[in-house]
């Protein structure tokens, strides 16, 4: 795995890495994968994948509300909450702009 | 009477319920013990004020003869995973930074209607990636268990600050969380008990997500019979979970009858690895000797997979990890980095926020998922998981219970094994089997090494048969006569 490789991934998994970081990574993750691969060994032509390790029906639930209306537990977290005039937090928070 | 510390939980259950203490002062000798211990580093987060509170209340339902569960009034550490109304939750991470849940996760809520009274939040490997405890972004957890080279040693990991407040005695138990070891690692590697119930048996809801298809809650005790009692105020069937699973749920305690007459027990032959310390070999053979001379069966089986499960597991637990951790992006909660553009914030803020091995495991999970090597490893792994399922339910038609060795070394000291990533997750190499078939296991202390530190005995079950791993994880505890105690003990007096 080079250099370039993992600026993709890291692109790809939105996570900055410095340049010195992005060398040893390049060793580390080729190290990783090389050590994967002795799961090349395996035949597992007719293996179905695994969907669940324990084998149950998808429960399934009346389609109501039984939740909400709480909007200040929901924003206790969030950053940059406006205040109104009464300098009383208001039940909405400001994100970066995404839209370019 | 020995020091409230040294209590195991029955024990302090029993001294509840006869009045020989109340929970208070249970509590705050367990609080000073927290306090005294800080030089470990096992807790983030402690909480003495709502300890006391919850103590007080407990002893004011006992006195009115309405003690919830056997965990009333029983001081315990969580591992800093577990979403806690009101109380800051990292994850072992600094891309939460802050964040403080107003709700709490369904296994800590049964603990607390149980009467269970927390004392904080513990250490962990980062979003419980580590097994030894040295990922956190709030520095090392150091064993309570040290030898005369002076050298700090690692707890193990993921659940390392709750495995050393359980052996170091300022926790009488713990909730830890296992994805592919991380509470039978550090159980082994403190000299305690640490249990993994069936996939499904504990809700999942409100446990941070490393994982999603492995997470596992379960206890660490100080005897099996307390695994059993704290296991059995943390299961339930939750509406919150999908995988939650509707079951019937046993006396898990009522299970430790130590008659194991006749009882077949798989010894696994390809868990004898090349090069293992003979320490691990001769302990793994005490404890097949003490097995049979409670009247079980050993039968050697194999399991030809074994090999394969580690490679699997660091497809699969990356993959989801991948996945999961993509919601921590500096937008809605935790921290956020600014930078030029909205994919400079998020790749700042992630950059920023995850450690090094978190970094490494989401890249892996991200380079296993992307287009052109799904199939090549994704779908390769979860076919390898199906061949290491099916090759446990034809063993368990034969056996009704594996003996292993947990790890395969005693705790090793800060620094060591640090420069490789495959050297550390060898670690992991008995206990990731049973994780990626979602059975029951255990670690139960089994002697010590040559040089003086614990080694854990490893038992796996069929699934929903917990109290089969109770059952003969009793008679291993009573046979290893496990006496020896760490060299930093909290609350001696």
């Amino acid at each position: 795995m080079d250099k370039d490789t993992v600026l993709n991934i890291a692109k790809l998994a939105r996570i900055k890495v410095s340049d010195a970081e992005t060398e040893s990574l390049a060793g580390e993750l080729t190290n990783i994968f090389d050590w994967i691969e002795q799961l090349n060994e395996v035949n597992t032509d007719n293996v179905e994948p695994m969907t669940s390790v324990v084998a149950m029906d998808m429960p399934s639930r009346i389609d109501e509300v039984n939740d909400g209306a709480d909007a200040e537990r929901v924003l206790q977290n969030a950053p940059d909450r406006p205040a109104d005039a009464q300098g009383n937090s208001m039940a909405f928070y400001t994100v970066p702009k995404v839209v370019e | 009477m020995s020091s409230l510390t040294d209590l195991t939980i029955a024990a302090a259950r029993d001294g509840l319920e006869k009045g020989e203490f109340t929970s208070a002062e249970l509590t705050e000798a367990h609080i000073s013990a927290v306090e005294a211990a800080r030089g470990l580093n096992a807790f983030i987060t402690e909480t003495p004020e709502l300890a006391l509170e919850r103590a007080k209340a407990s002893d004011e339902r006992r006195a009115k003869g309405e003690a919830a569960s056997g965990m009333d009034g029983i001081p315990i550490a969580v591992k800093d995973l577990y979403c806690t109304e009101g109380v800051e939750t990292t994850a072992g991470s600094h891309i939460l930074g802050g964040f403080t849940p107003p709700y709490e996760s369904t296994v800590t809520q049964n603990l607390r209607d149980g009467g269970a009274v927390m004392l904080g939040k513990t250490n962990m490997d980062e979003f419980a990636m580590g097994s030894a405890n040295i990922t956190s972004y709030h520095g090392n957890v150091i064993n309570p268990w040290k030898l005369d080279d002076g050298k700090d040693r690692v707890p193990g990991g993921s659940s390392g600050g709750s495995a050393a407040a359980v052996a170091g005695h300022f926790a009488l138990g713990a909730a830890g969380s296992d994805t592919g070891g991380s509470i039978r690692q550090p159980a082994s590697f403190s000299g305690i008990v640490g249990m993994k119930p069936t996939y499904g048996r504990c809700s999942r809801w409100g446990m941070v997500a490393f994982a999603s298809s492995l997470d596992q809650a379960g206890p660490m005790t100080r005897s099996v019979e307390d695994a059993a009692i704290m296991l059995q105020s943390m299961v339930s069937h939750d509406k919150k979970d999908s995988t939650s699973v509707d079951q019937p749920v046993p006396d898990f305690a009522a299970a430790l009858t130590g008659d194991i007459k006749g009882l077949k027990v798989g010894i696994p032959a390809e868990y004898r690895l090349d090069g293992m310390p003979g320490e691990i070999e001769t302990l793994w053979q005490q404890g097949v000797d003490w097995l049979k001379d409670a009247g079980a069966e050993p039968v050697e089986i194999s399991l030809p997979h074994t090999k394969y499960a580690l490679p699997t597991y660091y497809i699969v637990a990356p993959a989801e990890a991948s996945s999961n951790l993509a919601r921590y992006d500096g937008v809605r909660y935790g921290l956020r980095v600014e930078g030029d553009s909205l994919d400079e914030m998020y790749e700042n803020t992630r950059g920023q926020g995850f450690g090094a091995e978190v970094r490494r495991r989401i890249m892996i999970g991200t380079y296993v998922l992307s287009a052109g090597y799904y199939d090549a490893y994704y779908v390769k792994a979860m076919k390898l998981r199906t061949l290491i399922l099916q090759e446990f339910q034809r063993a368990f038609e034969n056996v009704e219970v594996m003996l292993t060795p947990t790890a395969p070394s005693p705790a090793f000291a800060i620094g060591e094994k640090m420069d490789d990533p495959v050297q550390m997750y060898l670690n992991d190499v008995f206990t990731v089997p049973a994780s990626l078939a979602g059975l029951p296991a255990i670690s139960v202390p089994g002697g010590l090494s040559d040089e003086g530190l614990p080694l854990g005995l490893h038992l796996i079950t069929k699934p929903f048969d917990e109290e089969t791993l109770f059952r003969v994880g009793g008679v291993l505890e009573e046979a290893a006569e496990f006496t020896a105690q760490p060299s930093y003990l909290g609350g001696a007096s």
